[in-house]
């Protein structure tokens, strides 16, 4: 179906075992990962003064763990290694795809379903070890029991819409290149190939925010319930007073919300922008007027 | 017209039309969420960052749609089922 999977560059005395260019370029894109990180961390410097590479490095891991946090609400630790290789993998796939002869891996069907098998089971890695085997197990049942299938069908599904969406993306951006490349071969090509490296740095930032999404959706819920439970706990003795101003608290603090975020929903729906078009036609009629 | 070209043309116009058709609705979708993100942060220039994240992970959600419409029109294309079942029956007899 596609240039990569089926140019087959070496195959063991026709078996399976083969090497095409899906896993020739990914080799080649864990190599430089691997290798160029290994340079740059030969000698680190903690002082002011550091490599320059040191500094990329440092702002990518740093953008990564902030990310991490600000989706997840956690320390970002558990989560960088897995989560930070996937968009490491892409983007430097999507990078290296400026380098003649080179595609990126993520334009065949198997390299993103791989990937997505990989978010596939974190998932319940992630959240059995942070929630327990039962725990996990109840997110699947959370709203009701009748949503058991809905969640499973999601489960798949997310996955499906994970792999095929990478490789859509790269896929068609790669073959638009070829179009452009038969019709304008001039400059549009370049272009379109600059545009290409926007396109896969989106992608993977969107792929690592997305399996973040589903890990932590994973764990969230579980401590929302035991928040729950933990409520509960407390509410089931009346002998203290504390459970009461927690529960009462969200009445006090939903009606208080409310009056701040209705009116700004009055000044969104206030015709502001009318209220300019009215003005204006009014001023330059007086203005014609004068 | 024999049973190849029958399917063959089927698969080749319903491909065009899965794609044509399905991408209009997540491209209305994803449209409106832009607009309604871009007054987000026209209004709250602060949260910019929070709210483009937002946006990204939603319109993912919502490409999906678009992506399962892709996939099915890929495979009408270029790994049909039916071609294969006929072309084989086609050897067989």
């Amino acid at each position: 179906m596609h240039a990569l999977d089926t140019d087959i560059l070496w195959r063991w005395d026709d078996s399976f075992v083969l090497l095409n260019k899906t896993i020739l370029f990914t080799w080649i894109v864990m190599a430089v990962l691997v290798v160029g990180s290994l340079i740059i961390t030969w000698r680190l410097s903690s002082g002011p003064r550091m490599d320059r590479w040191q500094n990329l490095l440092e702002i990518v891991v740093s953008f990564l763990r902030r990310e991490i946090r600000q989706v997840s609400r956690q320390s970002p630790d558990p989560y960088l290694p897995f989560v930070g290789t996937l968009f490491v993998f892409i983007a430097a796939a999507s990078i290296l795809d400026l380098v003649p002869y080179f595609s990126s891996p993520t334009g065949s069907i198997a390299t993103t379903a791989a990937l997505a098998v990989c978010v596939f089971f974190a998932v319940p890695i992630y959240g059995v070890a942070r929630g327990g085997f039962g725990g996990y197990l109840k997110n699947y049942i959370r709203p009701s029991v009748f949503m058991l299938p809905f969640n499973i069908i999601g489960e798949m599904s997310r996955t499906l819409a994970l792999a095929v969406r990478l490789f859509g993306n790269v896929m068609s951006g790669a073959m638009v290149a070829g179009i452009l490349l038969t019709i304008v071969p001039f400059i549009f090509p370049a272009v379109w190939k600059v545009m290409g490296l926007v396109f896969g740095m989106i992608q993977a930032y969107i792929f690592s925010v997305l399996a973040m999404v589903y890990i932590s959706s994973g764990i969230q819920a579980r401590e929302t319930q035991q928040q729950k439970a933990r409520q509960r706990a407390e509410k089931a003795p009346h002998e203290r007073e504390v459970p009461s101003p927690p529960r009462e608290a969200p009445g006090p603090t939903a009606k208080a919300d409310e009056p701040p975020s209705s009116p700004p929903r009055q000044r969104r729906g206030t015709p502001s922008r009318d209220d300019v078009h009215e003005r204006d036609p009014s001023h330059e009629k007086g203005s014609t007027n004068d | 017209m024999t049973d190849q070209a029958l399917i063959a043309v089927a698969s080749i116009i319903m491909g065009g039309l899965t794609i044509a058709i399905g991408s209009i609705g997540p491209a209305l979708g994803e449209a409106r969420a832009l607009a309604e993100a871009l007054a987000a942060i026209a209004r709250q220039p602060d949260e910019a960052g929070t709210i483009t994240r937002t946006l990204f992970v939603g319109m993912a959600m919502v490409e999906s749609t678009a992506i399962y419409c892709f996939v099915i029109a890929i495979i009408l294309i270029f790994t049909n089922p039916f071609w294969d079942f006929v072309t084989t029956a086609g050897t067989g007899n």
